[in-house]
């Protein structure tokens, strides 16, 4: 163990949903100071483990420990550290950006003038100052996804998790948000990002976890994750399921017929 | 293609009834409700055919021009009703437009409302069994008079719909609507004993204009043969061609602008400033107190209530002019302001993650809530509270008025905190047409609402009581009754947001799961 509390530590979880099991026994140890990439393909629990691992959803069995605390059992101090991007869920989105963001600052217990400055500056690192007075439900799926990052970041978090906070954004958008991300990590905090994009992953983390079926298949840093090859490759090879390029010929189009 | 959209409807149909057993009893009942309106028309049809022709005529055009125009007016207040044939999903397939207009046609015919108005108009050539001649001009106006229907309602929605699809005139529009809803029914009860009566209105005039009409042509083909009048059925029979025909291409051209320019919400961007947000304390319960008014103003949910609460003292006046019932306005809306909150985490839907997800005790988040409903209550409650014992000349009620309104919403708020602490259900959705029921409203709503309902009531009685005895005649009761009520209602606010938010704290991620399920 070294001398700091791992940022994120998973033990035992499980979660059934009615018949099916979203996420059978996982354990990760996130180190504190470390940008973490869970990979995983569609239906693999990501999303279930993010949402026990943030306190928004109650795991059937195990634990979550948040900088050492058990969030389960000290939710308060638990959520206190941590910054959340649900990926999927509605905003209260009769507020306008500004008010959304000012709004998660005050109910983590921020005071005015901390939280408004907070803000101004969140909208204008994502680019959304200009939106800042429109109502959220009027913002694009893009713009959602920017003002809810602003949201997590807001109170300061040890540990921010994010579920797909790439999805919809715009390249110049995301190249922001990269930086404010690794602005962030070089400056002690820890991210956890879930993503299928396996070349941002590659390109933006340190860690990765490969999650399929509910398992953890891998983990660690990169390059044991990776072996030598390219993540991608890595993960194709873990998760398996490639169909090979045969078949679908009438795609071709030089056979194209009627 | 026709039978491909045929049998996509019937697919979805299909699908849409196995997602729950419950969809597939509201379809049953619908169906069964359909069948017996049906059913019943066609019993009345075939009294009414026994009678004379002049009879039949009127009821053949009125009632048959009456069902076009509900064809025609439900679709532009009920959008979204039913969107599962939405003409612009289609964009992306290379259908040729004239036949995707023919099988959407048809899709339509295959639905409840669109087989039921097809029975119905076949079957209202019963009217003509006296004049064989007439029969098969009754079935091809049928035919015309259900296209009417399906074609004209198709083409006023499409050619609205690049009105109707902006949010804010959407929801404004839902309140046009409920409004003279509400006031229809009392407005009746004072019309009626009035001695208005069709009797002593000679509709005749009204047939006849009716009957050149695009509303009525179809169905006055039968009449006029029926009477051997081939000259002006001819007439009819143009009239009723041209305005399916007019239909046809108007929705057509819609459909080309559906197809290749979806409908884009914009909105002008305005300086709002930070608003409540930024004016009270700065506190998580300043936060919660701050975002649940302005969802009261901004959400149309939230909003309707409080356009209707003025609407109930005109109710009570309408229904018992210069009589005491109105005071109950007061107290009535006191609870209904109250108990709103107990749909609270419903509303806010999936949302709700965001208080979930913050170190945010329990306690608060209620505390939050019912301030702000409780704010609005206090003023709606003085307010009505003076209207009704001016309006009711009982001026020496108004104290009385004033405790019991406050102690019904501060025990409906209290009751409230702990009932939606516990249970949320599927509730409509801002913008959502006020006639779309959310399937899955069921047991526990339906519980929550009664249970609740019978604790506020319960609890309140004290105060109730009071008032009852000060209403009796007794004006120092109502004095006691405005000590009481405030007291009685902070009381079971305080002890309710406490219970409450004991739960929240244990309940909110379970909350939140139901909550994600629904969505």
């Amino acid at each position: 163990m070294p001398d700091v509390a791992p940022a994120l530590v998973l033990r035992g979880l499980w979660r059934r949903f009615g018949a099916k099991t979203a996420v059978a026994g996982i354990d990760l140890d996130v180190p504190a100071g470390s940008f973490y990439g869970l990979v995983g393909p569609n239906g693999a629990g990501k999303t279930t483990t993010l949402l026990m691992a943030t306190g928004l959803l109650r795991p059937d069995a195990g634990q979550v420990w948040v900088g050492g605390v058990d969030l389960w059992a000290d939710p308060l101090r638990g959520k206190s550290l941590l910054g959340v991007l649900p990926d999927g869920v509605k905003l209260f989105d009769r507020l306008t950006g500004a008010q959304l963001v000012t709004y998660a600052g005050l109910l983590h217990g921020l005071d005015r003038p901390t939280a408004t400055r907070r803000a101004y500056e969140l909208l204008e690192a994502v680019d959304l100052v200009a939106d800042r007075d429109t109502l959220v439900v009027d913002y694009s799926a893009g713009m959602a996804k920017k003002v809810s990052l602003a949201c997590a970041l807001v109170h300061a978090p040890r540990l921010l998790v994010l579920d797909e906070p790439f999805e919809a954004v715009d390249p110049v958008s995301a190249a922001n948000i990269r930086d404010i991300l690794t602005g962030y990590v070089r400056g002690g905090g820890t991210v956890i990002v879930s993503s299928h994009v396996m070349d941002l992953v590659q390109r933006m983390c340190d860690h990765v976890a490969v999650i399929s079926a509910g398992h953890v298949l891998a983990a660690g840093t990169l390059e044991q994750v990776r072996a030598g090859a390219t993540l991608e490759d890595r993960f194709v090879e873990l998760v398996g399921g490639r169909t090979g390029g045969e078949g679908l010929a009438w795609l071709r189009t030089s056979s194209a017929s009627s | 293609m026709v039978a491909h959209l045929v049998r996509l409807k019937l697919t979805l149909t299909v699908n849409g009834l196995r997602r729950s057993a419950w969809v597939l009893v509201g379809f049953v009942l619908g169906a069964l409700y359909g069948l017996g309106v049906l059913v019943g028309s066609l019993a009345a049809l075939g009294y009414v055919s026994t009678q004379a022709y002049q009879l039949r005529e009127m009821t053949g055009v009125l009632a048959g021009a009456g069902l076009v125009l509900v064809w025609w007016l439900v679709p532009l207040v009920a959008f979204g009703l039913d969107q599962t044939m939405d003409p612009a999903r289609f964009a992306p397939f290379p259908i040729p437009r004239a036949r995707l207009l023919v099988g959407l046609t048809i899709a339509g015919l295959l639905g409840v409302p669109g087989a039921l108005t097809l029975l119905g108009a076949l079957g209202s050539s019963v009217l003509w069994w006296h004049e064989p001649a007439a029969l098969p001009a009754a079935v091809v106006g049928a035919v015309l008079a259900t296209l009417t229907c399906l074609l004209g309602s198709r083409a006023l929605t499409g050619a609205l719909s690049r009105i109707v699809v902006k949010r804010r005139v959407r929801e404004a529009g839902v309140a046009l609507v409920v409004v003279p809803l509400v006031l229809a029914g009392p407005l009746l009860t004072r019309l009626v004993p009035a001695g208005f009566s069709l009797k002593d209105v000679d509709v005749t005039p009204v047939v006849r204009v009716v009957a050149w009409t695009p509303l009525g042509a179809a169905w006055a083909l039968a009449p006029d043969v029926a009477a051997d009048r081939w000259g002006q059925a001819a007439g009819r029979l143009l009239v009723a061609l041209a305005t399916v025909a007019v239909a046809a291409l108007a929705w057509d051209r819609s459909l080309r602008r559906a197809l290749v320019e979806p409908v884009r919400e914009t909105t002008k961007r305005r300086d709002r400033g930070l608003g409540l947000v930024g004016r009270v304390p700065a506190t998580p319960l300043g936060a919660v107190y701050a975002r649940c008014l302005t969802y009261w103003a901004r959400d149309p949910r939230y909003a309707m209530a409080v356009v209707l609460v003025p609407v109930l003292p005109i109710v009570f006046a309408l229904v018992d002019p210069g009589g005491s019932m109105v005071v109950v306005a007061a107290p009535l809306s006191g609870f209904l302001m109250g108990w709103a909150i107990s749909a609270d985490v419903a509303y806010d839907g999936s949302a709700f993650w965001l208080h979930v997800a913050s170190p945010l005790r329990g306690a608060v988040d209620r505390w939050g809530r019912a301030l702000a409903a409780g704010s609005i209550a206090v003023v709606v409650v003085v307010v009505l509270s003076v209207v009704s014992g001016l309006l009711s000349h009982r001026s020496a009620l108004i104290p009385a008025l004033v405790g019991c309104g406050l102690g019904m919403a501060g025990c409906a708020l209290g009751v409230a905190s702990v009932a939606s602490a516990l249970v949320v259900y599927p509730v409509r959705q801002p913008g959502d047409s006020p006639f779309s029921l959310r399937q899955g409203a069921t047991l526990p709503a339906f519980l929550t609402q009664i249970g609740g309902w019978a604790l506020v009531g319960a609890l309140a009685s004290p105060v109730t009581v009071l008032t009852a005895v000060a209403v009796g005649g007794h004006p120092a009761a109502g004095w006691v009754a405005l000590a009481v009520g405030p007291v009685l209602g902070a009381g079971v606010l305080a002890l309710g947001a406490w219970l409450g938010g004991r739960l929240l704290d244990r309940t909110g991620p379970d909350l939140l799961r139901r909550l994600f399920a629904m969505t």
